[in-house]
């Protein structure tokens, strides 16, 4: 069994039975976010896309492949945003071996 | 009108989805029937106003086997095509109703026999707009030498199918090597002056989807597809318009295939939009068959859901004055027509 289920996406709202007023700012917010401003709605749903896969949701990344897709994406344009995603969590991953070194030289004679 | 083997993009197909049973689908997809979209929105059923766009489909004769075809058109389909007696029928109508546009479509509407002849008459008619619903693969074939400079001298609006501005996608959607096909056609085209400025001779670009999923605001795409056209192949045209994909015929087996269909019907109904009701082309269009039979769109065609009057049911016996004001069929694929900015003949509609 997975602990991902696809059709939780559609229950989203629910979460405001239990906190409504941190879920109508939440709401809110998001739907003001990904309107049009100094970034078109395409532009943002590229980026969307790439936070998806960097925070790895499913539900994120089923619902902006479809919302890139929609905003007039190729498969090239998507695929380019997921390595955008995948060299900034690389690159986050290997310049910490600047800390890294950093401290074995501390150690080290 | 004949075309070689190696001209036409012929692809397997499934054997059609028969009427009754796409018919079965859309009755049976789990969302809210069509008409009560309607009422929750406090809107009246559809009805027709006067016919001021008359649009022909010549018949399903086409040179390609698009996978979104809503008219399963292609290559084989040789029989259902309109003959001289119906476009005259037609042309009898025409100066009847003195529309402002005859839109002209198909299949591959040039390669009916008497696409041209027909083309000549509604111009002599003086109709104000003539639209060829091009695919424009179809200029390039050695049958169509001369297409492209008849439909310029005749001033005949072109509305060509482009998907996508990149490869995969457009053949992924109308087969393989269309996009270079097409960009060569419509390099044609702007050498004869269609999609320039101050030439008069408009070059409409048709996106539909290729897939399961909404197309782009028509307004930010159509910069897209400007900026790319014009800086990757020299490219101009004159405007774009997005159509949804309409589950049916072709696209609903694809939908079905792919296990996209419950999905595309929720995404239809969730995207209602009730501002797009208003400019529905089922308001001011008459839809006229190969067979002369008459609808209220090319989809109700397709699907056989002919016009209300059962007097004035085909293009022989037609009345203007049950047709004006007449209600318009419907089912839950005009779902289609009312999602998101909402789609037409003529693009979008909110």
């Amino acid at each position: 069994m997975s602990h991902y289920e696809a059709g939780d996406l559609a229950k989203f709202p629910g979460i405001a039975k239990d906190a409504p007023e941190l879920a109508k700012a939440f709401f809110d917010y998001y739907g003001k976010v990904f309107e049009e401003g100094a970034l078109t709605a395409r532009e943002k749903a590229l980026i969307a896309l790439a936070v998806a896969h960097a925070v790895q949701c499913p539900y994120c990344i089923e619902a902006y492949a479809a919302t890139t897709l929609e905003q007039g994406c190729s498969k090239a344009e998507q695929m380019e945003a997921v390595h955008v995603a995948c060299a900034i969590r690389g690159g986050a991953t290997l310049v910490h071996g600047v800390q890294m070194q950093r401290h074995a030289d501390k150690l080290s004679m | 009108m004949e075309s070689s083997s190696a001209e036409v993009i012929l692809e397997p197909r499934p054997p059609k989805l028969e009427v009754a049973e796409q018919l079965r689908r859309l009755e049976e997809a789990s969302v809210e029937a069509f008409d009560a979209h309607l009422r929750r929105a406090g809107l009246p059923a559809l009805r027709a106003e006067p016919t001021t766009v008359f649009q022909i489909n010549v018949g399903k004769l086409c040179n390609q086997t698009c996978h979104h075809c809503h008219v399963d058109a292609g290559p084989l389909k040789t029989d259902e095509n309109m003959d001289w007696p119906t476009f005259q029928a037609c042309l009898s109508v025409i100066a009847e109703l003195k529309p402002r546009t005859v839109d002209i479509t198909g299949g591959a509407p040039e390669l009916n026999p008497h696409f041209r002849r027909f083309v000549d008459e509604v111009r002599r008619l003086g109709v104000p707009e003539v639209i060829d619903r091009c695919n424009l693969s179809v200029l390039l074939l050695d049958s169509q030498r001369g297409l492209a400079e008849f439909l310029a001298e005749r001033r005949v609006h072109i509305v060509a199918s482009l998907p996508a501005v990149n490869a995969a996608q457009t053949d992924a959607q109308r087969g393989g090597g269309v996009f270079d096909k097409s960009l060569t056609a419509l390099k044609r085209l702007n050498a004869l002056g269609y999609g320039r400025p101050d030439t008069g001779l408009e070059l409409t670009l048709m996106s539909n989807p290729s897939g399961a999923f909404l197309p782009p605001p028509q307004s930010s795409a159509e910069a897209r597809f400007r900026a790319l056209l014009r800086r990757h192949h020299g490219i101009e045209f004159t405007r774009l318009i997005e159509l949804a994909n309409m589950p049916i015929n072709r696209f609903l087996e694809y939908l079905l295939a792919s296990g996209n269909h419950a999905a595309y019907m929720e995404r239809l109904s969730a995207a209602f939009n009730p501002a797009a009701v208003q400019g529905l082309m089922c308001r001011n269009t008459l839809s006229v068959g190969w067979d002369g039979r008459l609808y209220d769109c090319d989809f109700n065609q397709m699907l056989e859901l002919e016009v209300a009057p059962a007097e004035s049911r085909t293009i022989f016996d037609y009345r203007r004055e049950l047709m004006d004001g007449r209600p318009v069929r419907i089912a839950n694929h005009c779902l289609g027509c009312t999602a998101g900015q909402g789609s037409s003949c003529g693009g979008a509609t909110a």
